[in-house]
């Protein structure tokens, strides 16, 4: 059952990049993004982490798919139209990806030769059951052993929101 | 989950992150190369996501977490910049930004 399941979402997913790549038009571009990280948000889900499937929605498919959509309308779009939408070097680009794409999928079938992880019933318990739920422990494990790099990362937000605000002002 | 191990889901991470790498060498539109950007991120995150599954430990999710922050800073960043070439040279293309050439 979860078998077809997870090829069901992996053709999502790789359906709506593919489609995102392809696609000539910029608001259909989006349109495919979506597709692509719903189907990302489901494959979480099927990972049984239910809070990084939750972030996944919130963040991509609500807030950056937004701010993408509201730049595609920002710029205009009769000009896009008749450009052509590839660059010259298309195809040592394409070979030079699926090069990489072999040596990705060598390194991993060799990597994992032999030594392949226990399938994950008897292993699963410990992790997400140990005071409710996956939400709640992953709050737990955030506020007190990486409580410096969740503070970090605020910091981080916060120049970035400088910095965007700064850079988008109407004399830079 | 039955037949399905971690060398699928990483097979599939790889796929997506290949297929993102395409679209930021390929297109020349600039909005397209970041929207590229953020499949490539995606794919990471399923790796340390589906690494955190199979071997039991939080770590991966926590990482994955601030990994989806630096793609939201990386994004709001990169379409700020997007939105100021625009004003200034009225171009979308990559490969029209070419004043610092020798």
């Amino acid at each position: 059952m979860s078998q077809t399941a997870f090829y069901l979402i992996s053709a999502i997913i790789l359906g709506g990049a593919l489609g995102m790549v392809t696609s000539r038009s910029l608001v259909r571009s989006v349109i495919w993004l979506v597709v692509s990280f719903v189907g990302v948000g489901a494959l979480f889900l099927l990972l049984e982490a239910e809070f990084i499937a939750a972030v996944q929605i919130l963040v991509y498919a609500g807030g950056i798919v937004v701010l993408f959509l509201f730049v595609i309308m920002l710029v205009n779009l009769n000009e896009l139209k008749r450009v052509e939408y590839l660059h010259r070097q298309w195809l040592p680009a394409v070979l030079l990806v699926c090069v990489l794409l072999a040596e990705l999928g060598f390194m991993m079938w060799a990597g994992t030769q032999g030594s392949e992880p226990p399938p994950p019933d008897q292993i699963s318990a410990a992790l997400r059951t140990v005071n409710g739920g996956n939400i709640e422990t992953i709050g737990m494990t955030l506020y007190t052993d990486y409580i410096l790099p969740f503070e970090v990362v605020s910091m981080l937000l916060l120049v970035a929101m400088i910095g965007a605000i700064y850079l988008a002002k109407k004399r830079v | 989950m039955d037949g399905i191990g971690l060398n699928h889901y990483l097979i599939l991470s790889a796929m997506l992150f290949s297929i993102g790498a395409i679209g930021v060498l390929v297109r020349r539109n600039v909005i397209l190369v970041l929207m590229s950007l953020e499949l490539m991120f995606n794919g990471a995150n399923i790796n340390l996501v589906a690494v955190s599954y199979f071997h039991p430990d939080l770590t991966g999710q926590i990482f994955s977490i601030f990994s989806i922050t630096v793609a939201a800073a990386e994004v709001a960043i990169g379409l700020g910049l997007v939105i100021a070439l625009f004003r200034n040279k009225e171009a979308i293309n990559v490969d029209e930004f070419n004043l610092l050439k020798g």
